[in-house]
């Protein structure tokens, strides 16, 4: 861990403040059906769609555990290297409100699934560790829609009791750099696991973030405001630069800081007092006396770890070691877990180094362009390995490789095709390069005559006016090699 | 054949199954009886249309390898039941009607029974006198403004005044057996787990337990046979070996060891109470049970325990009525208003109180000394009960503290009311196994009950040791029909 250039801090007259940031990650579990329901989990559902009486809490319906929702809390707990706890115990956390039909949401608050564990993070200045606290699973409420109507509130209960983990962090966060890179890294993970996807446009990754300040090398922790719900890295970054400065000028005002729950208003870009910790609800915590503690075995665990795909961390290790990747090369392949499925496939029947530079060049840039994911790449792993090869065997050069390479960004076609169709393929054969050569030479006499007296640098204009006759399909290194001895 | 409604239920079935009788004649006599005693106000709602019609389809094709062949039967309206109103005896699901039907009323129309209507209750059965009920209280047949006890108060009242053959009720403390000792009838508290409850109202989760109540312990342990089974839609459903309770009934008990708490024996508890558990004892000596004295210590904290328990656990699952999805709803100017205004008007008094002692202590600062400390005193409890099987079979206790009192004479006394379940919450709270059985009269004329209380899962033995005590006693009921006019 380093203390330096990159050390996040806010200076105010003589006095350096340091930020402290926690992060409670709301992860919506990937299965087919809900966390104590059998009701689907689709997004994007018509309202009241994927209601089961459990759901909308009819009387006398009562709870019942989904294993699959159980084993993905625990992989996602092998995934962040926590303690799995053989016993759990789910607590009823009681408020009102339309869209909490029970009365109650189903939450695990004493006892959790997963116990502490930790994120590496990979930061510009080298790595730093996150801790986490502990990984529970819950149950979601259902939406409210305010706008629909003028006075009425409609309630759509489709999310009603979908499965979430909630992922506590220790206060280990010193900027808005890590919280970036760790919410990133935990849905990195997650997505290798197959555990949530991780979409925060859909709701699937949520976050309360927690912030206080301390002067620089203080010990003592400061008092913490919690911003509720923010709904993508951009603006969890804003509102913790916000809240941090707000809390550093009461600071230096003289006044305290209260501790309370605050809202961040994305059009204002500040964050607003939502609840004191005075007006905090009183959720009643108890023991739901419907379900019986949750009980897993350590064969059960062992089960779930060998089923572990391997892992971000691990992966990028492999790649450094095997492939000799940069640990920049390796971070921006590893980092997602469909970019490594196509490098692995592209490299299996291509050279690494090309394959690694057209990736993460050529490949990232024209996918972000055009606005895609690597899923929805036109180009496929094995085409790109074809192009790959075309230029390892000399049958294109790079600069021909490039033309083709937008060719099959219009559509995934075969780069042999393409070099075969628009007769790309590159003039080798030395006979005709010469007299290709020749006559570059016979039509530039004069300019042949000054090289010759010593003005070398005209060596790339003959380059330049034999890839260009040759419609930039001449071989370079031979016409570099003729040239010379021909001049 | 006359006088079908005195029939037990084993005549019933057996007189079904030779074809003495068929489904309608039974259906018809019973739903007839019923009509002529709507002073009793055992019925909040009422299906004899319906019934008739399923007797006459039954008698049609009737599948006599059923264990409740064509028998009509009236539940307590806790379960709900597919297409017939559900009102758990409250205001606020005065309109509320099931898609679906309990595990343990499905149960007993696929053994061929036939629902007659639903039968009133203390709200949420929550009440010892029925009188909590929004449909109003119930008339104990034994005599006229006789509370029939509660909160299955409608079900003790059904099955003594023969408007139904044998009916289910709801046990959270005492639910079944004080109604059962109030009316002269046999109910039994099944173990916790040996009934599902899914598809019943919730009280309190951790207490609520199904059983039947009948008007012998044959009958009951006839229909435990149909509504013991293991259901996967209740998470504290309990896989174990059920018994064919009827089937295995014997009246050979001898050499059982009973147990006789010393606990039990509570300051200002009736001399008739305590002569009647002295002859409860003579008659299991009688049977050839071995009596041994022991001690359950913590028995004094049983009934705060359960005031604190099943309330906090009642305060949640009551939370659900909030007239958003289902049921009253009262107007309000905005959510927390029509929140308020329709659990003030769709609650009554006596849940009222308890959702407010429920959630004051689950309050934080208040969790640990009440609730907390609750759970660890039930723990106590249920080990002194298990110590106590170490060395006996079962335990022999009286049911109530006192025979069945008069309408209104507790209403305005919550604590004497809750008194009345002293001896019968302890089984709640270690999740066991109780029955009472009528076992004489006090000098007023009504009906006093014995309790016998098992070991977990062990339905079988107290059932036959009520069976056999239950000749020894030769209880006599003293109907009137006071009712009929």
């Amino acid at each position: 861990m380093s203390k330096n250039k990159s050390e996040y801090l806010i200076n105010r007259h003589d006095n350096q403040y340091e930020v402290v940031i926690g992060l409670e990650v709301h992860a919506q579990v990937i299965s087919e059906s809900k966390l104590f329901s059998t009701s689907a989990t689709k997004f994007g559902a018509e309202p009241n769609t994927q209601v089961s009486l459990v759901d909308a809490a009819f009387p006398g319906m009562l709870p019942v555990i989904n294993e699959y929702c159980v084993k993905q809390a625990i992989k996602t707990g092998i995934g962040l290297k926590a303690k799995i706890n053989n016993r759990s115990v789910f607590d009823r956390k009681n408020y009102f409100y339309a869209d909490l039909p029970q009365g109650y949401q189903i939450s695990q608050f004493k006892d959790p699934i997963v116990g502490e564990g930790k994120v590496i993070l990979d930061m510009p200045d080298g790595q730093k560790e996150v801790g986490i606290e502990r990984l529970h699973l819950e149950q979601d409420a259902g939406k409210s829609i305010h706008d629909l109507d003028p006075k009425n509130t409609f309630v759509d209960l489709n999310r009603s009791g979908v499965a979430l983990m909630e992922i506590v962090s220790k206060p280990d966060l010193r900027s808005p750099d890590e919280v970036n890179a760790y919410i990133k890294k935990l849905r990195s993970i997650m997505r290798y696991l197959g555990t949530c996807d991780g979409n925060m446009q859909e709701g699937s990754l949520r976050a309360d973030v927690n912030v206080s300040v301390r002067k620089k090398g203080s010990k003592d922790f400061g008092t913490r405001c919690e911003i509720k719900n923010v709904n993508s890295i951009k603006f969890m970054q804003m509102a913790i630069e916000y809240e941090a400065n707000r809390q550093v000028d009461l600071i230096e005002d003289g006044q305290k800081i209260d501790q309370e729950t605050r809202l961040f208003d994305t059009k204002k870009n500040e964050t607003r007092s939502m609840r004191s910790k005075e007006d905090a609800h009183d959720y009643r915590y108890f023991p739901d006396p419907d379900l019986l503690p949750l009980e897993v075995s350590d064969d059960f665990i062992e089960k779930l770890k060998s089923e572990i795909p391997e892992l971000p961390d691990e992966k990028k290790k492999r790649f450094i070691e095997k492939f000799k990747l940069s640990p920049y090369e390796a971070n921006i392949l590893v980092s997602d877990i469909e970019t490594s499925n196509y490098f692995e496939n592209v490299i299996k029947k291509s050279d690494v180094k090309l394959a690694t530079n057209w990736i993460i060049v050529e490949l990232f840039a024209a996918l972000n362009e055009k606005n895609l994911e690597i899923t929805e790449s036109p180009i496929s792993a094995g085409n790109l390995s074809k192009l790959i090869n075309l230029i390892k065997d000399g049958t294109i050069s790079g600069k021909i490789a490039k033309t083709v390479f937008e060719q099959m960004m219009e559509g995934d076609k075969d780069p042999k095709k393409i070099v075969e169709e628009k007769g790309l393929k590159q003039e080798s054969d030395p006979k005709a390069l010469e007299a290709l050569i020749d006559k570059v030479i016979d039509d530039n006499r004069d300019k042949a005559t000054e090289y010759k007296s010593g003005k070398v640098k005209l060596f790339g204009f003959f380059v330049g006016q034999v890839m260009k006759v040759s419609g930039g399909k001449a071989n370079p290194q031979l016409v570099n090699e003729i040239l010379k001895k021909k001049l | 054949m006359s006088d079908i409604t005195k029939q037990s239920l084993s005549e019933l079935v057996e007189n079904i199954k030779s074809k003495k009788l068929s489904s309608s004649e039974v259906t018809k006599a019973f739903v007839e009886r019923s009509e002529k005693s709507k002073e009793l106000n055992v019925y909040i709602t009422e299906d004899y249309a319906n019934a008739l019609d399923k007797a006459k389809r039954f008698d049609e094709k009737p599948n006599l390898d059923l264990k409740l062949p064509g028998i009509p039967m009236a539940v307590k309206d806790l379960f709900c039941t597919r297409d017939l109103r559900t009102t758990a005896g409250s205001k606020i699901l005065n309109n509320f009607v099931p898609t679906y039907e309990s595990t343990v009323t499905q149960n007993i129309w696929n053994e061929g029974a036939i629902l007659m209507g639903k039968l009133n209750c203390d709200e949420f059965a929550m009440g010892s006198s029925n009188e909590t009920s929004f449909f109003g209280n119930v008339q104990n047949p034994i005599d006229k403004n006789l509370v029939p006890g509660g909160s299955s108060g409608g079900s003790s009242s059904a099955v003594a005044a023969q408007l139904t053959p044998i009916t289910i009720g709801t046990d959270t403390g005492g639910s079944i057996r004080q109604p059962a000792s109030f009316t002269g009838t046999v109910g039994l508290k099944p173990t916790y787990g040996s009934c599902s409850r899914y598809g019943i109202v919730a009280f309190a989760s951790s207490l609520d337990q199904a059983g039947p109540m009948a008007q012998n312990v044959k009958d009951c342990a006839l229909l435990q046979d149909v509504i013991s089974t293991y259901d996967e839609k209740d998470s504290t459903s309990i896989d174990f070996k059920r018994n064919e309770y009827g089937k295995e009934l014997t009246k050979d008990i001898k050499g059982k060891k009973i147990g006789i708490p010393k606990e039990y024996r509570v300051d200002g508890m009736p001399k008739e109470i305590e002569d009647l558990w002295k002859k409860g004892i003579e008659y299991a000596k009688d049977c050839g049970a071995e009596i041994i004295d022991i001690s359950l210590p913590h028995t004094n904290y049983a009934l705060p325990t359960y005031y604190i328990v099943a309330p906090a656990e009642a305060s949640s699952n009551l939370a659900r009525y909030d007239g958003v999805k289902y049921g009253f709803r009262a107007e309000g100017e905005n959510l927390i208003d029509m929140y308020e205004k329709t659990r003030s008007e769709g609650f009554g008094a006596e849940v009222q109180r308890r959702i407010m002692i429920g959630t004051y202590v689950l309050s934080s600062g208040y969790y640990d000394a009440y609730y907390l400390k609750a759970q660890k005193v039930r723990k106590l409890i249920k080990n002194d009960f298990d110590d106590a099987y170490k060395k006996v079979d079962a335990i022999l206790t009286p049911s109530t503290p006192s025979s069945a009192f008069k309408i209104g004479e507790k209403t305005n006394d919550p604590v004497s009311m809750y008194l009345n379940d002293i001896f019968t919450v302890p089984v709640n709270l270690a999740g066991l196994p109780g029955i009472s059985i009528p076992a004489g009269h006090d000098a007023k004329g009504y009906p006093l009950g014995l309790q016998i209380i098992g070991k977990a899962f062990d339905e079988q033995n107290i059932l036959n040791i009520a069976y056999a005590m239950e000749e020894k006693i030769n209880f006599q009921n003293n109907i009137t029909d006071w009712w009929i006019k």
